[in-house]
């Protein structure tokens, strides 16, 4: 259970964060007063594009319009040619390019999971649109449509959410940046480079994740440590006749102790690889049915920590009736049936 | 000789053994002073009807419950001086158990269940040459890769057997070992305790309420209401 929400977790903010990394852009502006997962409105100005254009070492400028459920159900509408320019041409899984203002462009992943193909119209926010193709995942977001489409939906004409900027040499992006957030007419915009705007797809840069994690693994803890103290006590209980019988052989009570106590260290070492093992049907059931907004990845750096909850948990909800079962009288334990 | 002890002097001594028992407000006077001599090597049936105290006595002999007053003596060693680890000591080498309802591990194959008596006693598993004639004496050396499950109840019970006496105990206590069985492994297993008992010289103490069963003994001890009555 640990293993695949610290996995969906991570998944969801990688699977952002490639999508993001996939638009190439050397710099992000963002609408005053946004966040990492927040509705980014369409705020920003277009007119905005020419002013960056016009900076020095900026090649190129565009951006985009979100609309939907922000991050996690991204659809994104995009000037093409702008974009292709500065991401590079979308690598199309089936079908071609926009040609048309109802036409939408899918994600593979996000295709195959709600089963659209292309030349198949679908309904969405109250409109009809032709699946013209599916792209190969990772770029920007998982429905691209035309920007004006996008703008028109959103109402926001003339809007962008986020602009992003290229500049002619990578040792120029830091340059660009602090010009940038120094001029007064862009006070208020957050304004990242690339290696910044990445750093912010973190656990500890989303608001309450952390928290939200550890509420979950306390929960896990918990739950595991009674399902095992149950357990080992139903099972110590069923094997109270054993019990006597060992302590009618003249087994001491450390004897019996360390049989009971080995038991538990190699279920829940078979039951922390058992549980590793399940991550990867949770990962391709959460890939493929969970729906789009959510991802797992499999998360290697917490096997360990997740083991050593298990065997600690288990170990210490076997020590209560571990302990009571060895200071049973014999004749008790071996006249139980 | 053994713990000092001379080889004519008894392996269980017992004066004025009592035991009282505390049921709810109610004290149970399950042994009222009984007195008994049994010598090395020596085969002794102990009969009595249900509640005469033999099970008792039985439980004080093995260690598994201490005595109210009086003395148990198994191989000079006393039983009213012995901590609850001191018995648990005692079960370990000087006594080995035979219950009527066989008692075996149902996890382990019979082999396991006989070698698990001589780990708990710090003794290694392997299987000594002595050893190999008494399992095939019980008629079980096929027989050790088995669980409890797949064995006849007679086969149990001579799994058991061996289990009781692999670590050589000074006296093999025998709770009913027929009150399961039908008479043919009736039969067999008490024909077991007097092989063993004449081939070892294996000291043997064996409740029972069955008279036939009785007489596989050298000698026969009645119980009635917590005494020796003869």
């Amino acid at each position: 259970m640990i293993l695949t929400l610290v996995g969906v977790s991570r998944g969801v903010i990688e699977e952002s964060e490639r999508r993001a990394r996939g638009v190439g852009a050397d710099i992000w502006v963002r609408p005053p007063a946004s966040s990492l997962i927040s509705f980014s409105t369409a705020s920003m100005p277009e007119k905005l594009l020419s002013f960056f254009e016009q900076q020095e070492h900026v090649v190129l400028a565009t951006g985009s319009v979100n609309h939907g459920a922000g991050i996690l159900e991204s659809l994104g509408g995009i000037d093409f040619d702008k974009f292709e320019r500065m991401s590079g041409r979308f690598r199309y899984i089936q079908g071609g390019p926009i040609t048309a203002p109802h036409h939408i462009l899918l994600e593979d992943r996000y295709a195959a999971q709600k089963n659209y193909k292309v030349g198949q119209t679908i309904r969405l926010w109250n409109r009809d649109w032709y699946v013209v193709g599916t792209y190969e995942s990772g770029k920007l977001a998982r429905m691209i449509l035309p920007l004006r489409t996008v703008q028109e939906l959103a109402g926001a004409e003339g809007k962008l959410s986020q602009i992003f900027l290229k500049v002619d040499k990578p040792e120029n992006i830091d340059k660009v940046v602090a010009a940038l957030k120094a001029n007064p007419a862009l006070a208020g915009y957050p304004i990242y480079s690339v290696d910044e705007w990445m750093s912010l797809f973190s656990v500890d840069r989303i608001p309450a994740l952390r928290q939200f994690i550890m509420v979950v693994i306390t929960l896990g803890i918990s739950v595991g440590f009674l399902v095992v103290f149950l357990s080992m006590y139903t099972s110590v209980l069923e094997r109270t006749r054993e019990i006597g019988i060992l302590k009618s052989l003249g087994a001491s009570k450390t004897y019996i102790l360390s049989i009971l106590i080995r038991e538990t260290a190699i279920l829940s070492l078979v039951g922390a690889a058992l549980g590793v093992c399940a991550t990867y049907g949770t990962r391709w059931i959460v890939n493929n049915y969970a729906g789009p907004a959510f991802s797992q990845i499999i998360v290697k750096d917490w096997w360990p920590i997740t083991a050593g909850i298990a065997i600690a948990g288990s170990l210490l909800g076997t020590l209560y009736p571990a302990w009571k079962a060895v200071r049973q009288d014999a004749l008790e334990a071996l006249s139980y049936d | 000789m053994t713990d000092g002890q001379p080889p004519d002097s008894p392996i269980i001594r017992i004066r004025e053994l009592r035991k009282i028992y505390r049921v709810g407000d109610v004290d149970v006077e399950a042994l009222r002073g009984v007195d008994l001599d049994v010598q090395r090597g020596e085969f002794v049936s102990i009969v009595g009807p249900s509640g005469s105290g033999k099970s008792t006595m039985f439980h004080i002999l093995g260690g598994l419950t201490p005595a109210t007053s009086g003395t148990v003596e198994i191989d000079g060693v006393d039983l009213a001086k012995l901590s609850e680890a001191g018995r648990t000591a005692l079960r370990k080498t000087k006594v080995g158990f035979v219950f009527q309802k066989y008692n075996l591990l149902p996890t382990l194959t019979a082999g396991e269940n006989i070698a698990i008596a001589k780990n708990i006693a710090g003794k290694p598993v392997e299987t000594e040459d002595w050893f190999r004639d008494v399992l095939g004496l019980l008629g079980i050396d096929q027989r050790l890769d088995h669980k409890p499950r797949a064995m006849s109840g007679g086969e149990q019970q001579r799994v058991a057997i061996a289990r009781a006496i692999v670590n050589h105990p000074a006296i093999l206590l025998a709770d009913e070992p027929t009150g399961n069985l039908d008479t043919a492994n009736s039969e067999a297993v008490l024909g077991v305790l007097r092989n063993l008992n004449e081939r070892l010289g294996q000291t043997i103490l064996m409740i029972t309420h069955n008279p036939e069963a009785a007489a596989y003994g050298h000698r026969v001890v009645h119980m009635r209401d917590g005494r020796i009555v003869d």
